[in-house]
């Protein structure tokens, strides 16, 4: 197994305001690996993941001190561009927000960004994002409808379709299970393991089962803090610090 | 702890009261309001219903009162409109959108938004004040068309400005990120997602900001609209009148023959104040259809 490394966190922290949500943060994300990131309501996962992508760069108020290295290349070093980090670093969110706009266009939006214009290019990339978040057969017939007519698992895979269509190198998933039932929960999780292959994936997630089930390392937070982080197999049956363990094993108060 | 059966009876009784009284004045203040409207219409129509023919719509102003019509009038306030619009519609929008999503949380910009919403409640006569002195008189534009328009659009342009912002913070933030996350620009975020569905919103406010300058008279008063108008405007520097101003006119004279005019230029007026709103009800479904498909 060849183990590159994709993302390097160093002394992360970060505020809102006054109020700081990550306290020195230090952690590396593996090459077409699965990170899970678990911790209490509040423990600064989103907050975490979200600095991943710059996406809060947009949130008013908010600061970041600390390195963030993706292939080498400092994140926040000054000059560099967040839309070319977005494009490579992309993002599904906690609760699905797809366009109010046709299926096909919601695919599409990124590549028409990127400036491609031809149709027939246009329509093999919706069909193949499509069938990578493993979703063109329901919607094969009705691309032109709209995307908010499907239902909520349905949504979320388009985004994750969405995401995709961009081929970033790596896809950052905020609780992206959180507003699903369990079988559109199972269909998304097989859909992880198979995009392993070419992404690497940091994932935040509530539900204990799914880390283990999906995840090769784990990222215990709390309080905004990094309090374990490890191999998931150790993390699940052997874990180091107390805290984790009570976590995990639904012991925590 | 525990009502006691007939605490709670009571307490419940009197809420009942209550609720009935609050409907009975809601419902009083209702009939107040509707009442005076519609007795203003009936006393319009009844007085200028008889005068409404296509005679009076395509005759200029006379001395006779059976020969006036509001032809200038109305084709003044028609060009005037217009005219406001496309001046005040792609600056008040374009304002907004600085405002909502370019401007951070200075100073500046909390300056500028305190005396937007002053502006709003400015009164219209100090804008035909500026407007007099602004474009009249120190741009030279002298009494005209353009004079109107642009004096009118300074006057809707705080409504605009607010109205819009307001729809612009209807869209939700986690559309803006979904964009953002797919590498999208500010600009193509706005363009692609904000704007679409904001659209409704900042139509249905501007509509009703134009139909609210349409019934304006003071403004054009101070800026000099003339008030026998007997040609039609030619161009931007062409003297005009409008519909209020007819209205005011030929009430202030004595004769009964030009009060009945005057009631049926209101009934005119409303007409296009109806067909204005009726517009903006018509833009907001077709576009909200067209986002839900
Ligand atoms: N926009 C914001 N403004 C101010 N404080 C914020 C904001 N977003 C998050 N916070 C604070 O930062 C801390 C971390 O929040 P974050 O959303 O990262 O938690 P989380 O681990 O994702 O929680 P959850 O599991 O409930 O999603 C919290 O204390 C929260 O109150
Ligand atoms: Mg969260």
């Amino acid at each position: 197994m060849d183990e590159t490394t994709a993302l390097e966190v160093h002394d992360l922290n970060a505020w809102y305001g006054h109020t700081q949500a990550l306290r020195n943060m230090s952690l590396s994300m593996m090459e077409r690996r699965i990170t899970a990131v678990i911790g209490p309501s509040g423990c600064g996962k989103s907050t975490f993941i979200r600095c991943l992508n710059r996406i809060n760069d947009l949130m008013p108020g908010f600061r970041v001190a600390g390195r963030v290295l993706f292939k080498g290349q400092d994140l926040y070093a000054p000059g560099v561009d967040p839309i070319e980090i977005r494009l490579r670093i992309g993002m599904v969110f906690q609760k699905p927000n797809p366009f109010p706009k046709p299926i096909y266009d919601n695919v599409a939006y990124g590549p028409r960004l990127c400036g491609i214009k031809e149709r027939a290019r246009l329509d093999a990339l919706v069909e193949e994002s499509l069938k990578k978040a493993a979703l063109w057969d329901e919607v094969k017939d009705k691309l032109h409808h709209s995307a908010l007519a499907l239902s909520g698992g349905q949504q979320q895979r388009l985004c994750i379709a969405r995401a995709l269509a961009v081929e970033p190198e790596v896809l950052l998933l905020d609780e992206p299970c959180s507003a699903l039932d369990p079988i559109a929960t199972g269909r998304i999780e097989e859909l992880l393991l198979d995009l392993k292959k070419n992404y690497t994936m940091v994932i935040v997630t509530h539900n204990m089962q799914q880390a283990a089930r999906v995840s090769d390392t784990t990222a215990f937070f709390m309080l905004g803090q990094l309090v374990e982080f490890g191999p998931t197999s150790q993390i699940f049956t052997n874990p180091r610090d107390k805290v984790t363990e009570d976590y995990i094993t639904g012991r925590f108060g | 702890m525990r009502i006691e059966a007939h605490t709670l009876a009571r307490m419940l009784s009197r809420r009942r009261r209550m609720e009935l009284g609050f409907k009975a004045l809601a419902v009083t203040t209702l009939a107040i309001a509707l009442g005076s409207l519609a007795l203003l219409l009936l006393d319009a129509i009844a007085d200028g219903a008889g005068r409404l023919s296509w005679q009076f719509l395509t005759s200029f102003p006379s001395r006779k009162p059976e020969e006036a019509g509001i032809l200038s009038a109305l084709v003044g306030t028609v060009c005037l409109i217009l005219l406001t619009a496309v001046f005040a519609f792609p600056i008040g929008v374009g304002a907004a959108i600085y405002l909502e999503e370019y401007a951070g949380k200075s100073w500046f910009s909390r300056v500028v938004e305190v005396n937007i919403s002053n502006l709003a409640g400015v009164p219209s006569i100090i804008y035909g004040l500026l407007g007099l002195e602004l474009f009249v008189r120190a741009m030279g534009f002298d009494r005209s068309l353009l004079s109107g328009a642009l004096t009118m659009a300074l006057l809707v342009l705080p409504i605009i400005i607010i109205s819009s912002r307001e729809a612009l913070r209807t869209v939700p933030r986690s559309i803006r990120e979904a964009s953002f996350a797919l590498g999208a620009d500010r600009w193509q975020t706005i363009w692609h997602q904000v704007l679409p569905l904001a659209l409704p919103g900042i139509l249905t406010g501007s509509i009703l900001a134009f139909s609210r300058a349409i019934g304006e008279a003071a403004p054009l008063i101070t800026i000099g609209a003339l008030t026998y108008v007997a040609f039609l405007p030619d161009g931007l520097f062409a003297p005009f009148t409008a519909l209020p101003i007819q209205i005011f006119n030929w009430v202030s004279r004595p004769q009964a023959g030009f009060h009945a005019n005057a009631a049926a230029a209101i009934l005119v007026l409303l007409a296009v104040l109806l067909l204005m709103n009726a517009l903006a009800v018509f833009l907001r479904q077709r576009y909200q259809k067209r986002l839900n498909l």
